[in-house]
């Protein structure tokens, strides 16, 4: 049993933040990994990028959008409360070197996990550009904790409400052009935006890693389940991943495989209503 | 004189009895019950003798009484009258004169003898027709379930021997002096002690003879391939069905598990030695029983939410009930076993970590790592690895979706890729599931298939469709990128390879497609790159799995200790066990310094 320290409701409550009690786990997190959790007897397992953790204090931070049964559950639960199951620190770290000047784009939940990632970069001595985006104002998360890391940073939404009005890909393009020394890209958010993000960074000729979320049951290689394509090879996201060379990822087979409960997600959130 | 050639009858069995001289029957019906009647003389004086057909009770209908330790006169047949007293032969056990009579056995008439002493229970057959009778009692059949119905319910499939069935069963054991059953068992169980014991109904002795050298009777008896171990050396066997081993297993193990008659062993001697176990598997399980009852303190790692390995993900609930699974893991607990959830050992602890605060460590992970056949459209959805596949129905229960909240997959038409144990589990768990049609795709033959013939057959009963001698070249998907069809190729076979097993060679030009909504690839596992990734300097061999010394199971590292499928690939329950035990010795020799 894993106690909720505290809990946080981002982002017009769609976006949850929980800290949770797992000394083992916050001794060894490395950015990047993820841990998966079981909220009770009958729940399924998920996989959660861990967002931040205090090896000190034992606490890890996960943050994530209610997108299926457990994630609705876990609105339900509130400081104090416990989780059935947290396993971790699972999948490899992020490999991160000093390559001089490094943008970060983030999208939606992506920017909670973009947070841990984001801190090694700039730990390693890398100058830092943060792009952030979202739908619309209310969607952006972490906008000062980024602002903290970051040497620079721009917000686009979609609708204009907040930043300046576009994608992260209008935004990354503008830098891309201007700026000849970004050496790496770290994009993390939804499967549509890491996929043109690296059909732009391509063009340009950068590296550009992805952390990819695919559908896991036990997260240590055994299932399958979260099976990508990479450079044409079979690639399983939980032992060989979660960070990939993202202009070698299959993100259509990606984007089709994760959508394959939707509809059960739905039985599954109905039944417990009912 | 025959003397010491007439042995005890130690089976009970129900006695047709005629008189050798006018051949006329002893058995008698009367109201509901059989007897077998003679006419006694005692002191003179006649009287009619009645004993049961299993010659347990023995009764006297007299004037005169007769108590135990007296001997009679004589004992006549009440149809000829011929006295039935044989000269030849004296009463192995006290010396008394004997009759002798006829019984048939398995269309066979036989002599057969009982001592005249009352209260002697010397009777039986010479020791030559007993082996033969032996031999006649067929092996007797497990019941099941219905094969119509079982297919709509995940209920256990054979339900287990009667006590009737199990002293009949256990009455066929010739109990060799010189056991072969014992060296087929990979950790060495007193087979014939255990079964002796269950012919003196002692179920809880029986248990507990197969329990000093198995910790998991109740799952052995369920999953062990028999039929190539103990059952395969059984000398019945040579001219018959040998013994039913496996299933008297179970029904002792079951019987103990019933009755709770299993107490946890006191442990005296606590010694002051921490052994680290990675993965809770059954040999993970063996070697921290052993351990732990020669007062060594265990830990047990094991990084999914519920402990068992293999036991719990991977076999069905209609083969081996998780109940069952759950008492043999609190046994353990009761031993003292500390059982460490949720802990991935690579990455949460690593090998060094452990060795620094253990004194030795047991690597028992298995070969999770699924393999996949690396052909065209593999990543369709609906295309699961049977470790996917199983996790979701026996560990997480998907089957009770949504009761329980991970999806079920689904499909009208299953197809399931490969011919192990694993393969007919994955179907047979598909066809409980609701399709409607479930086909096995194999590339070899009938005679070829690795799984045990009890799956095959529980299989094929249960109307799962075999497509032998094929094997899939592409899977072709639907317009969203869900699996629609496998497109197969005819295979033939050709010359034995090094394991002697033909190799199958695809025929040209004769692919066709099977139509279906979901696949299940079962074709094997490897191992999972978690703990190598962190413990570079663990030696592999050329298949990647963990090199160990197979007389003690260390490995590279000293004080490491591995076994199971992560050294040998897929293999059995057994065989897992039968490692972990050499590895348990060796960790005690070495650390008792013995």
């Amino acid at each position: 049993m894993y106690e909720i320290l505290s809990k946080e409701e981002m982002a017009d409550s769609s976006i949850i933040r929980l800290d949770i009690h797992a000394p083992m786990i916050a001794k060894k997190a490395k950015p990047g990994q993820f841990v998966i959790i079981r909220v009770n007897e009958q729940g399924e397992r998920i996989p959660l990028t861990i967002a931040d953790c205090n090896a000190f204090s034992g606490v890890i931070t996960i943050i994530f959008q209610i997108v299926g049964k457990t994630t609705a559950l876990l609105r339900g639960y509130k400081a104090g409360d416990y989780i059935k199951d947290v396993v971790g620190p699972l999948g490899k770290p992020a490999e991160i070197e000093k390559v001089g000047t490094a943008i970060v784009v983030g999208g939606g939940t992506g920017i909670a996990i973009l947070h841990h990632i984001t801190k090694a970069i700039k730990d390693a001595g890398n100058h830092v550009i943060g792009i952030l985006g979202a739908r619309t104002k209310d969607l952006i998360i972490m906008e000062e904790q980024m602002d903290n890391l970051c040497d620079e940073m721009m917000i686009t939404t979609d609708d204009g409400s907040y930043g300046t009005q576009g994608f992260v890909t209008d935004a990354l393009k503008k830098y891309l052009d201007e700026r000849p020394d970004i050496k790496l890209v770290y994009a993390i958010g939804p499967i549509i935006m890491m996929k043109n993000v690296c059909k732009l960074t391509k063009q340009y000729g950068i590296e550009t890693k992805v952390s990819l979320n695919p559908i896991m049951i036990d997260g240590t290689g055994m299932c399958g389940g979260c099976r990508v394509s990479v450079a044409g090879k079979t690639q399983f996201c939980c032992v060989d991943g979660p960070d990939f060379d993202g202009h070698k990822v299959d993100f259509d087979e990606l984007e089709k495989r994760n959508s394959m409960y939707l509809k059960r997600e739905k039985d599954a959130l109905l039944f417990s209503i009912r | 004189m025959l003397d010491y050639d007439v042995k005890y009858l130690k089976f009970k069995t129900y006695l047709n009895t005629y008189c050798p001289h006018c051949n006329k029957s002893f058995n008698v019906k009367e109201r509901e019950h059989d007897h077998l009647m003679f006419k006694g003389v005692f002191k003179g004086q006649d009287m009619v003798l009645k004993l049961s057909p299993y010659l347990d009770v023995f009764e006297v209908e007299s004037s005169v009484e007769v108590n135990t330790g007296e001997i009679l006169d004589d004992l006549l047949c009440p149809g000829c009258k011929q006295s039935l007293v044989d000269t030849d032969t004296t009463c192995g056990e006290c010396g008394s004169a004997v009759a002798k009579i006829t019984i048939s056995a398995y269309s066979k008439l036989l002599p057969f003898f009982i001592c005249l002493k009352h209260g002697c229970e010397w009777h039986g057959l010479t020791k030559a027709d007993e082996r033969t009778i032996k031999l006649k009692i067929p092996r007797q059949e497990m019941p099941e379930q219905d094969q119509r119905l079982r297919g709509h319910n995940f209920l256990e499939v054979p339900y287990g021997l009667t006590t009737e069935l199990t002293q009949l069963e256990a009455g066929r054991c010739l109990q060799c002096t010189n056991p072969k059953c014992v060296n087929g068992c990979p950790v060495n169980v007193d087979i014939p002690e255990f079964i002796r014991q269950i012919r003196a109904e002692d179920y809880v002795q029986a248990a507990k003879v197969i329990k000093q050298h198995n910790i998991l009777p109740a799952v052995c008896g369920r999953v062990c391939p028999q039929e190539e171990q103990c059952e395969a050396h059984c000398v019945l066997g040579i001219k018959d069905n040998p013994v039913a081993i496996g299933n008297l297993e179970r029904f002792v193990a079951d019987w103990a598990m019933k009755t709770d008659s299993i107490k946890v062993p006191v442990i005296h001697k606590k010694l002051n030695k921490k052994v680290a176990v990675i993965g809770s598997g059954p040999g993970g399980i063996t070697v921290a029983g052993d351990l732990l009852q020669l007062g060594y303190t265990v830990t047990v790692f094991e990084a999914l939410h519920e402990p068992g390995g293999v036991l719990v993900y991977g076999i069905p609930e209609f083969r081996l009930p998780k109940s069952i699974v759950h008492s043999e893991i609190d046994y353990l607990r009761k031993l003292g076993c500390k059982i460490e959830l949720n802990t991935v050992i690579g990455t949460a602890i690593t090998i060094d970590e452990l060795i620094n605060e253990y004194d030795a460590v047991y690597i028992g992970v298995g070969a999770g790592l699924p393999v996949f056949m690396n052909i065209e459209g593999e990543n369709l959805c609906n295309i699961f690895s049977s470790n996917e596949y199983l996790t979701r129905i026996n560990l997480m229960k998907a089957y009770r979706f949504p009761e329980y909240d991970t999806p079920k997959p689904e499909g009208s038409h299953v197809v399931v890729v490969g011919g192990g144990n694993v393969a007919m589990d994955s179907a047979r768990n598909a066809l409980r599931c609701g399709s409607s049609e479930v086909t096995i795709v194999y590339r070899r033959s009938r005679k070829e298939l690795p799984a045990r013939e009890e799956e095959v057959r529980h299989a094929m009963e249960e109307g799962i469709k075999f497509k032998l001698l094929t094997n899939p070249v592409r899977f072709i998907g639907n317009d969203i990128s869900w699996v629609k069809g496998v497109e197969c190729v005819s295979m033939e076979l050709g010359e034995p390879d090094a394991d002697g097993r033909r190799k199958p060679v695809p025929i040209k030009d004769s692919n066709f497609v099977i139509d279906t909504d979901m696949v299940i690839i079962a074709i094997g596992t490897g191992p999972s790159p978690l703990i190598f990734n962190t413990t570079p300097n663990l030696a592999r061999n050329r298949w990647g799995y963990i090199e160990v010394n197979p007389e003690t199971m260390e490995t590279s590292i000293p004080g490491v200790y591995a076994g199971g499928d992560i050294v040998t690939g897929s293999a059995t329950v057994i065989s897992a066990m039968g490692a972990g035990r050499i590895a348990a010795n060796a960790i005690h020799k070495k650390l008792s310094g013995e």
